[in-house]
């Protein structure tokens, strides 16, 4: 079986908002029956032009009907100037993730919402219309979708790619294509921040891990160049004890390197409401 | 919550007996079955026992069975072996819907330049036996046909296809998997050279295959590093599993006919019930050449993983030949060469039983799943085209 959160199981044995409008406002169908999924949306706005009523369809599997069920949860009383703004990793958030594997079904949301306010703003058919050059055949994906993909979720791999989009997915030919737009994608953006994510919640154990190996990666280094160290005495809580050695410890500017580097450091990699002390000895 | 296991051509439920008979081979009997002492004697003799029950089931001499460690080393041990033991080039013939342990080392033996040809199937599920004629008459072959289907229970026409195979000088391997236990099996009057057996699928533990080679059959070892097996698989004997699958061996002959009976009963039970209660739904493959405990069904407008979770909530065991219960985007290759089309084959559910199943079992489905199905429909897209 897969690992589905709670949330995910909830939406899939529960879903909100199933059904259709009558004379919706905006109409979004993505996927096909040989695919193996499908999503109908549907939306209706009040006066002030939020969403005031959407409803889905969803031919899929767990993951697939809980995505659904989800997006319409999220987008409810938006405006769709605001509504567009939702990616599929917004979607897979808010179940509290998704398996890797399953990421295509979070994308499919996006893109029927993409789909039925095009629908509302050109009226032009509610259908999803390939535009641009289809990449994978076997599942009609194109460049611009793939490419789409591997900027939003920050995608390494063609396997990723498959798990988001299902490109590459069916014979494979294109998998080489597929692997030339991930090196053109990331090569636009070399050193772009990672997208923030939720901070998860960690073990103590797991926070000590990820604090040393900060410390390891991050702080040492800099510290060393000076002929310092630093050294993790304690973590209650938040509260991160640390000892410096070497040079650091006499240093006039030691108080500064704790603020400014170290506790930036760790709010920045392990949790963000880290306060960094120095061990009184 | 009431658990119903229909679910047995993945795995079954070993047999409490089995269980009971291999229990002392972890504690007191713990030797090696090849030492000079009596340690390794008394454990010998177990293993020979087990070699001569499994030798019953299907009708072997106990020297033509070799233990190996499952099903998938049984069928590449036989195709890999069959073909680097052949003196001259030979093709390799098998069908679309074999499965993955036959199919691979066929298309691995295919990227190394010897001929295969993957026989297809009719909208039955069925090879059509002209076509392996034709396939034969290119050339001396080793032939690996399955003798019943894993997905849809579907029984190939395993006497005529031997005949043809053995009178064009081809060598016979079947995978029988799903077959042993389920249907006889006598190789004393089918002329098979090389037979694959698992022990999971007849109440014995994961971890032990079979693969009978008849005698006088040539095949190069997969395993080298030891005498064991007459010098066929190297490696010490697992010998608690291979007591195990002895005594499952023993209860399978024994339960072939009335409970094979039994459970046919059980399984046409839930067809008919399933058929009766829920619309646009239809039953995957051969009716009539099928094995006695598989019902594979496909339920339109719906996708399988999300039947087999909310079976699954309620208890209920299965399994499905859609793309998302497989980790991979496409639906079943067994389903697809049998030419059922996409919305089908997602949406297709594999029940298959077990002596072990009741009547009570299937009229708790019958009473759980069409629900479901509406349920499912209710929320889909394509329910009220």
């Amino acid at each position: 079986m897969w690992e589905y959160t709670d949330k995910v199981l909830d939406h899939f044995r529960n879903p909100r908002n199933v059904g259709t409008i009558k004379n919706p406002d905006g109409v979004g169908e993505v996927g096909s029956m040989a695919c193996g999924d499908a999503l109908k949306l549907v939306f209706k706005l009040d006066k002030q032009g939020r969403i005031a009523d959407v409803k889905f369809q969803t031919f899929g599997c767990a993951s697939a009907i809980a995505s659904s069920s989800a997006l319409t949860e999220m987008i409810k009383g938006l405006t769709l100037a605001e509504a567009e703004k939702i990616t599929n990793q917004d979607i897979a958030n808010f179940l509290g993730g998704l398996p890797e594997q399953k990421m295509h079904c979070s994308v499919m949301g996006r893109e029927a919402l993409e789909v039925a306010i095009a629908n509302y703003r050109t009226g032009k058919t509610s259908k999803k219309i390939l535009e641009g050059k289809v990449v994978c055949h076997c599942f009609g994906v194109t460049e611009d979708e793939i490419v789409r993909v591997v900027r939003e979720n920050r995608l390494t791999t063609v396997e990723q790619v498959t798990n988001y989009c299902k490109a590459g997915g069916g014979c494979g030919k294109c998998r080489d294509e597929i692997e030339a737009i991930i090196t053109r994608v990331r090569g636009e953006e070399p050193a772009a921040p990672v997208a923030p994510q939720p901070a998860p919640r960690l073990t103590t154990l797991q926070k000590i891990r990820l604090i040393e190996e900060t410390m390891e990666k991050e702080i040492r280094p800099a510290l060393k160049k000076d002929g310092g160290d630093i050294e993790l005495m304690d973590v209650m809580d938040n509260r991160v004890v640390v000892a410096l050695r070497g040079m650091c410890a006499n240093c006039q500017v030691a108080r500064f390197t704790l603020k400014d580097v170290v506790e930036a450091k760790l709010r920045e990699f392990v949790a963000p409401d880290l306060v960094v002390e120095e061990a009184h000895p | 919550m009431r658990t119903v296991y229909l679910d047995n051509n993945a795995t079954t439920q070993p047999a409490p007996e089995v269980i009971e008979a291999m229990l002392p081979f972890f504690t007191e009997l713990w030797g090696n079955p090849s030492s000079m002492h009596v340690f390794g004697g008394q454990v010998r003799r177990h293993v020979e026992l087990a070699r001569a029950q499994v030798a019953a089931l299907i009708g072997a001499d106990p020297s033509e069975i070799l233990f190996t460690s499952c099903g998938t080393e049984s069928d590449n041990m036989a195709i890999r072996g069959a073909v680097e033991a052949a003196n001259a080039p030979v093709n390799v013939i098998t069908s679309r819907v074999e499965h993955p342990a036959v199919l691979e080392p066929c298309r691995m033996l295919k990227e190394r330049g010897v001929p295969v040809i993957e026989l297809e199937v009719n909208g039955k599920g069925q090879i059509r036996l002209d076509d392996l004629r034709l396939a034969l008459s290119r050339g001396r072959a080793v032939v690996s046909l399955m003798w019943a289907n894993n997905e849809t229970g579907v029984i190939f026409p395993m006497a005529e296809a031997t005949e043809l195979v053995k009178a064009a000088g081809g060598i016979m391997h079947t995978d029988a998997v799903q077959a042993a236990g389920k249907l006889p099996i006598d190789v004393r009057r089918l002329p098979v050279d090389l037979l694959s057996l698992s022990g999971h699928k007849l109440h014995a533990p994961k971890g032990i295959g079979v693969l009978f080679i008849r005698r006088g059959t040539r095949i190069r070892p997969l395993l080298l590093g030891g005498h064991q097996e007459n010098g066929k698989r190297g490696g010490t004997e697992n010998v608690p599993y291979i007591v195990g699958l002895g005594r499952a061996c023993e209860l399978a002959a024994r339960a072939l006919g009335d409970e094979t009976t039994r459970v046919a009963a059980l399984r046409d039970r839930l067809q008919a019930g399933i058929l009766a209660a829920c619309p646009d739904v239809r039953v995957n493959g051969d009716e009539v050449q099928r094995l006695p405990n598989t019902l594979n069904i496909s339920f339109q407008y719906i996708e399988g993983e999300s039947i087999l979770y909310h079976l699954s909530d309620c208890g209920i065991a299965a399994s499905s030949g859609s793309a998302c219960t497989s980790g991979s985007l496409e639906p079943s290759h067994v389903i697809r060469a049998m030419g059922v089309p996409f919305m089908a084959a997602h949406g297709s559910i594999r029940f298959s039983l077990s002596r072990y199943n009741t009547a009570a079992d299937i009229e708790y489905v019958l009473e759980n799943l069409p629900p479901i199905i509406k349920k499912l429909r209710a929320i889909s897209p394509f329910a009220a085209l």
